[in-house]
């Protein structure tokens, strides 16, 4: 649904400048959380709870005294490991799904898609409720959860996808060359129907993310000791009179990583649809 | 003829749905029985065949899955949906009172969501470049915003730092303000983004400029001639909608302590009441299914030509 959006920013240049600062800053919190912070996501200092930001604590301080920006820094690793392997589990699935129905045609296609309507039926969320309450809520659940739920969107446009490009002239000429038809699905169809998705699987990183931490925020994705994005949030509702910065800053930070990651995605996207005209 | 089939296709797609939440509760790691009797003591340990015989028999856990499954699906058009395991009363009664206040809200949230969404395109579409860039960029934002982070911004700024509003509203129509606006500003922003796409293409139509030339005030053009066409995508996108404000409303009354099936739905699958979840969750997926189907009729109204060509 978030293939065919606008963006008008009055100047696209420096929304992805930002974008990718913004993806370089989440990066590295991933990979080496310790270049951009020296202190550790569990030092309780109670003599120093629930602090709101200041210069020495930029994000403030939770109820045991542990400073907030440390765990978000921490976190990262988890909330974006989550939204890759939810995104590529989705993808699995759903490029398994869409080629077997473009390429067997007939009762498969039909099987796929009836399956894919009923999926359909329930929204995205329910459908990761109902696997965490067969698998109880884990880290492992979560992912799986994600990843079913967002499958059967990226499954009907991979179908889309095969059954246009297989229209295509130049498949035509590959076959009619002689190539058999596993080299001409291998050379010509997967990647010219796979090219147009990596866009859009960019922006179903960004999605997934926000997806995971709404799990986790309602207590049933990754819990709390954990610093993921999302258990910050619920970890911090306790306190939501008292001390704002606990809600408000973990979610700023999930809304700018996701929002670059969208227009990292958008961009793309205009890339490579210009690089087909 | 062409609705009766819908209507049948309608019916299939809640049946096999009912199939998939069936095939759920069977997916559940561990005896069903042993599970029950653990929720129902608050212990864990293993019981003997005798202790779990009543459970078995009251549930009919041990009959074949073929009579299970066909109970469960017939239980359905009888209006039943099994037992909840915590609670130990009709799923149906669990949810029954709850599906009223949620759906208030979801239905709310559509409405001010169009009206929000219709507003900000008709006041800033080709209206120069700052006014359109403002729409076009607030659109951007606010489509990408997620549920849980516009409520708590609300709940924090206006409730807890202003107290303009309840922090804890129930469903009093002054503490359903918040939930209303938390579900309504991500949907403007995603429906204002598809009209406003719309609009711009039907505003270079032949038939505007003819419009035009008959004296019609630019106002008037907008909303006489461009509007009707403009929203038809949107139409069809709030069938969608509508499961992305169920999924919502679940995050959204979670955050205001609203009742509802999001918050049944949240404390069964943590308690691990698969009966109770799966009852939600098939309830939604009716709903939305009907919905759906209600969408496909509205599109056939608001655009004549659809009725004749199919």
């Amino acid at each position: 649904m978030t293939v065919k959006t606008l963006t008008a920013a009055p100047k696209p240049a420096l929304g992805t400048v930002l974008s990718l600062l913004v993806v370089t800053w989440v990066l590295t919190a991933a990979l080496a959380p310790s270049v951009l912070t020296d202190g550790s996501p569990t030092a309780i200092d109670l003599h120093a709870t629930l602090l709101p930001p200041s210069w020495e604590h930029p994000f403030g301080t939770d109820d045991a005294g542990r400073d907030l920006l440390t765990r978000v820094i921490h976190g990262s690793r988890q909330s974006l490991g989550i939204g890759l392997g939810a995104t590529a589990l989705a993808f699995l699935i759903a490029l398994v799904l869409g080629f077997t129905a473009a390429l067997a045609g007939g009762v498969v296609d039909a099987a796929i898609t009836r399956v894919l309507e009923v999926a359909f039926a329930f929204p995205a969320l329910l459908l990761a409720l109902l696997v965490i309450s067969v698998r109880g809520p884990s880290l492992a659940t979560v992912v799986v959860a994600v990843g079913i739920g967002s499958a059967p969107g990226y499954a009907r446009m991979v179908r889309g996808q095969v059954l246009a490009v297989r229209q295509a002239g130049y498949i035509e000429a590959a076959a009619a060359l002689g190539h058999s038809r596993f080299a001409v699905i291998r050379r010509h169809l997967f990647p010219n129907a796979v090219r147009p998705l990596v866009a859009v699987a960019t922006l179903g990183v960004g999605q997934s993310i926000v997806w995971a931490s709404g799990l986790s925020f309602l207590g049933l994705g990754v819990a709390p000791p954990s610093s993921e994005w999302g258990a910050l949030l619920d970890a911090g509702r306790l306190h939501i009179t008292t001390s704002w910065w606990l809600e408000i800053l973990p979610g700023v930070v999930i809304v700018l990583v996701t929002l670059a990651v969208t227009t990292l995605g958008r961009t793309l996207q205009r890339r490579l649809e210009g690089a087909a005209r | 003829m062409r609705y009766l089939l819908k209507l049948l296709s309608a019916v299939a797609v809640v049946i096999a749905a009912a199939s998939v939440t069936f095939f759920a509760q069977l997916a559940v790691p561990g005896d069903r029985a042993t599970t029950l009797m653990n929720l129902q003591t608050g212990q864990d340990r293993k019981w003997t065949a005798e202790e779990l015989a009543p459970l078995n028999e009251k549930y009919g856990f041990d009959d074949p899955i073929v009579v299970q499954y066909l109970d469960y699906v017939t239980g359905l058009f009888r209006g039943d949906l099994g037992t909840s395991y915590t609670q130990k009363r009709p799923v149906l009664e669990v949810i029954g009172g709850q599906l009223l206040p949620s759906l208030t809200l979801t239905v709310l949230a559509l409405v001010v969501a169009w009206f929000l969404a219709l507003g900000v395109t008709l006041l800033t579409v080709r209206r120069g470049r700052f006014l359109s860039g403002l729409g076009a960029t607030w659109e951007a934002m606010t489509a990408s915003l997620p549920h849980y982070w516009v409520g708590i911004v609300l709940l924090v700024v206006f409730a807890v730092q202003l107290r303009v509003f309840p922090v804890i509203g129930g469903t009093s129509g002054w503490g359903t303000v918040l939930p209303v606006l938390t579900l309504a500003i991500p949907l403007a922003g995603f429906v204002g983004q598809v009209t406003r796409e719309e609009f711009e293409q039907v505003l270079a139509q032949p038939f505007v400029t003819t419009a035009r030339t008959r004296g019609m005030s630019d106002l008037a053009v907008r909303l006489r001639h461009v509007l009707r066409h403009a929203v038809l995508p949107a139409v069809t996108l709030s069938g969608w909608a509508l499961g992305a404000l169920i999924s919502g409303a679940v995050i959204t009354e979670n955050i205001f302590g609203r009742p509802g099936i999001g918050q049944v739905l949240v404390t069964a699958v943590d308690t691990r009441d698969m009966p109770t979840a799966s009852g939600v969750v098939l309830v939604v997926a009716t709903v939305y299914v009907v919905a759906n189907l209600l969408v496909d009729l509205a599109y056939g109204a608001i655009d004549p030509r659809l009725r004749r060509a199919t």
